[in-house]
């Protein structure tokens, strides 16, 4: 996992931030490759914003080392930061300025000349499609377009590497696929994305993962990586999908089948996780017998929920806690 | 180091345009608590109201009471019967001095045996009280010896005259150092919570992922208010000048170079006090516990010399105590360079420790 890749884009090795007695994380190592959407999951506290903190140069690590593009953060902040843009998760611009202020703003700290500064305004603002919102004040905008001008203000001073603290959090859902699209077009031209989020289907997109829980890097990988984890699906095991009417009552009997380890809700559908000898047309029949009309049932993958889900369980019964 | 000074010394100025509020609190405010101090802060205490027990009623009596009443400082409301009465008419508020002229007064003055005459005085207002004291106590002797000796001189002849403010106009007094005062809490104030403000929304974390110098914050931070505390000076002196009559008798262009000395401190303690709090409602108290000695202990309305000596060492690291020496010192005094460096350099050696514990704070808080 730590093999040095010549071309990784952000590099951290053993970082750890102690604040007073609290561990807030605790030995993270990990590589982003250049070009990649690296998604950081993690539930709220578990560290994932104290890792940001300390990539961006805001806090120093307690002990550890983090590099972007092969430059040390803790020795020359001041030559990482121009590479860098950070978009955090409050929306902080300043509300009583224009959407074109904020960005002359925010140019001009970066050192852009007036020529630059007019050039990448113009190219920042057709990226996002906020144009022909530039002279509208920042505070006046909804959600989804002050996401857009933040990302915008991130991206003025063209930086390779981009930090977006829960980018989509508390926008509607055309606006966080905008979003999304937004950020592939930007991988595909040579952005590295640092991504934190909530969502699992926001997870699935990322081409790579990494899942921080009790200050702790759990998993990392590329999700068609992490589905296939012995521990999430274990050999003598297999997923089971059953579309049905009736999910509600369809869980309780399922749950309480032998061979059955575990089960949860998908929408209209219930997902198993059961022996690998037990057959579908079995757990079919016993739900008949129910009076459970199954629509369909077959085979499925792990989803990366299902890996999280079952890595946080086996960390929680390895604990004596 | 001074990276982005200018963005953001720019991006400042938009704020306090943007902000009516600003503008309001930067301009009108001090205008209008210069109006108010300038106007109601009277310490000339004149016509008090006055109660009379006349025991007397013959001619020497009511010669005494004409010339309390000639006096201005004592207004006869009530003319009453008793003693009791008379206290009656202090302890009710309607008058703060009693005057009981007892029976056979004018037998007694006549006679040259001397007389008593009584001054009750309401203590409940200390500036109130000795004046009446003073006042009643002077037309005492100024009479007695009028009558004694019309013919021969006094053996000492005291004669005060009053320099610089011959009338005493308080608001002579009052209005220099409103100046002070009034630059200190605005130019504190807007310092510190816009400074806090960043916090408050996140946009001071985001400006701290960007290559922007420490000084460059910190400076490009303070130079709008710096402008606007210049401004202010010039207006409030304007009105002093103009609307008050105050004239000013030292050189215009002494204050004007002085006066920027302040604005080190003014802005550092705004600095200072962003440092510590985390909201705006933080930075206000912090602003209260720094406006209450600067109001109360530099001499503003009291004279320090009668301070306590425990208080009195903490007057002197007040820097609007100097500024007021400045201020009145130019203005009332027609002061010069040579009566005020000492100030002027105390005044810049506070300006710069201040300055400095605040950058050296700013800089920590950023790591």
């Amino acid at each position: 996992m730590n093999s040095l890749q010549p071309d990784a884009a952000i590099v951290c090795s053993n970082l750890t931030r102690r604040f007073g007695d609290l561990v807030a994380v605790n030995d993270v190592s990990f590589q982003v490759s250049r070009g990649a959407i690296f998604g950081f999951l993690g539930p709220n506290g578990s560290g994932k914003s104290t890792v940001i903190r300390m990539l961006c140069g805001l806090l120093a690590p307690t002990s550890g080392t983090a590099a972007l593009d092969g430059i040390d953060v803790v020795s020359y902040p001041d030559r990482v930061k121009p590479r860098i843009g950070y978009m955090s998760q409050q929306f902080s611009l300043y509300r009583d300025l224009t959407v074109d202020e904020n960005l002359s703003f925010y140019g001009s700290i970066y050192g852009l000349n007036r020529e630059q500064l007019q050039r990448r305004k113009a190219e920042v603002m057709e990226v996002v499609g906020i144009t022909s919102q530039r002279s509208q004040r920042a505070g006046t905008l909804s959600g989804g377009w002050r996401q857009r001008l933040a990302l915008a203000c991130s991206m003025i001073h063209e930086p390779g590497i981009l930090f977006l603290d829960e980018p989509t959090a508390g926008i509607d859902p055309v606006a966080r696929r905008r979003l999304w699209d937004l950020l592939f077009e930007l991988s595909a031209s040579g952005h590295t994305l640092f991504v934190t989020t909530h969502y699992m289907d926001e997870a699935e997109r990322c081409t790579d993962v990494g899942y921080i829980f009790l200050s702790r890097l759990i998993a990392l990988g590329k999700p068609s990586e992490l589905k296939l984890l012995p521990g999430v699906t274990p050999p003598d095991t297999k997923r089971i999908e059953i579309v049905t009417d009736n999910p509600t009552t369809a869980l309780q009997v399922a749950r309480n089948l032998p061979g059955v380890r575990s089960s949860t809700f998908f929408g209209e559908a219930i997902h198993l996780l059961v022996d690998r000898a037990l057959e579908p047309s079995g757990i079919s029949q016993v739900l008949s017998k129910n009076g459970i009309h199954v629509n369909r049932i077959n085979d499925m993958s792990a989803t990366l929920e299902d890996v999280f889900v079952s890595i946080t369980e086996q960390l929680e019964v390895g604990d004596d806690v | 180091m001074f990276r982005g000074l200018k963005a953001i010394a720019d991006k400042e100025f938009i704020h306090v345009l943007r902000e009516p509020s600003t503008i309001v609190f930067a301009l009108f405010i001090p205008l209008i608590q210069l109006i108010i101090f300038g106007y109601a802060l009277d310490t000339d205490v004149k016509h008090i109201p006055t109660a009379v027990l006349n025991q007397d009623q013959r001619t020497a009596s009511r010669d005494l009471i004409d010339r309390f009443a000639a006096t201005q400082y004592f207004d006869v409301v009530e003319y009453v019967g008793s003693d009791q009465a008379l206290r009656d008419e202090i302890v009710s508020g309607r008058a703060h001095v009693g005057i009981k002229i007892p029976p056979d007064f004018s037998g007694k003055v006549a006679r040259g045996t001397g007389s008593q005459v009584l001054v009750l005085i309401d203590g409940s207002d200390s500036q109130v009280a000795s004046r009446a004291q003073s006042a009643a106590l002077s037309l005492g002797l100024q009479f007695s010896s009028e009558i004694a000796g019309r013919t021969s001189t006094p053996l000492i002849d005291v004669r005060p005259r009053v320099l610089f403010n011959p009338d005493m106009r308080s608001a002579n007094f009052f209005v220099p150092g409103l100046v002070g005062i009034i630059m200190q809490i605005v130019l504190m104030m807007l310092t510190a919570l816009s400074i806090v403000r960043e916090k408050e929304n996140g946009t001071l974390e985001q400006l701290l992922v960007t290559p922007v110098g420490r000084f460059g914050l910190m400076i490009g931070k303070l130079v709008p208010y710096a402008v606007l505390g210049l401004l202010e000076i010039a207006i409030v002196l304007i009105f002093m000048w103009t609307v008050f009559a105050v004239p000013i008798h030292g050189s215009i262009l002494l204050l004007a170079a002085v006066a920027p000395v302040f604005l080190f401190s003014g802005l550092g303690l705004g600095l200072l006090i962003s440092t510590f709090a985390q909201s705006q409602v933080q930075a206000f108290q912090a602003s209260f516990l720094i406006i209450m000695p600067s109001v109360l202990l530099s001499g503003f309305v009291f004279p320090r010399e009668s301070m306590p000596a425990l208080i009195y060492p903490i007057t002197t690291i007040i820097p609007v105590t100097y500024f007021l020496e400045i201020l009145r010192g130019i203005i009332i005094r027609g002061a010069g360079w040579n009566e005020l460096w000492q100030q002027v350099f105390i005044l810049i050696g506070l300006g710069v420790v201040i300055l400095s514990i605040a950058a050296a704070r700013f800089q920590k808080r950023l790591r």
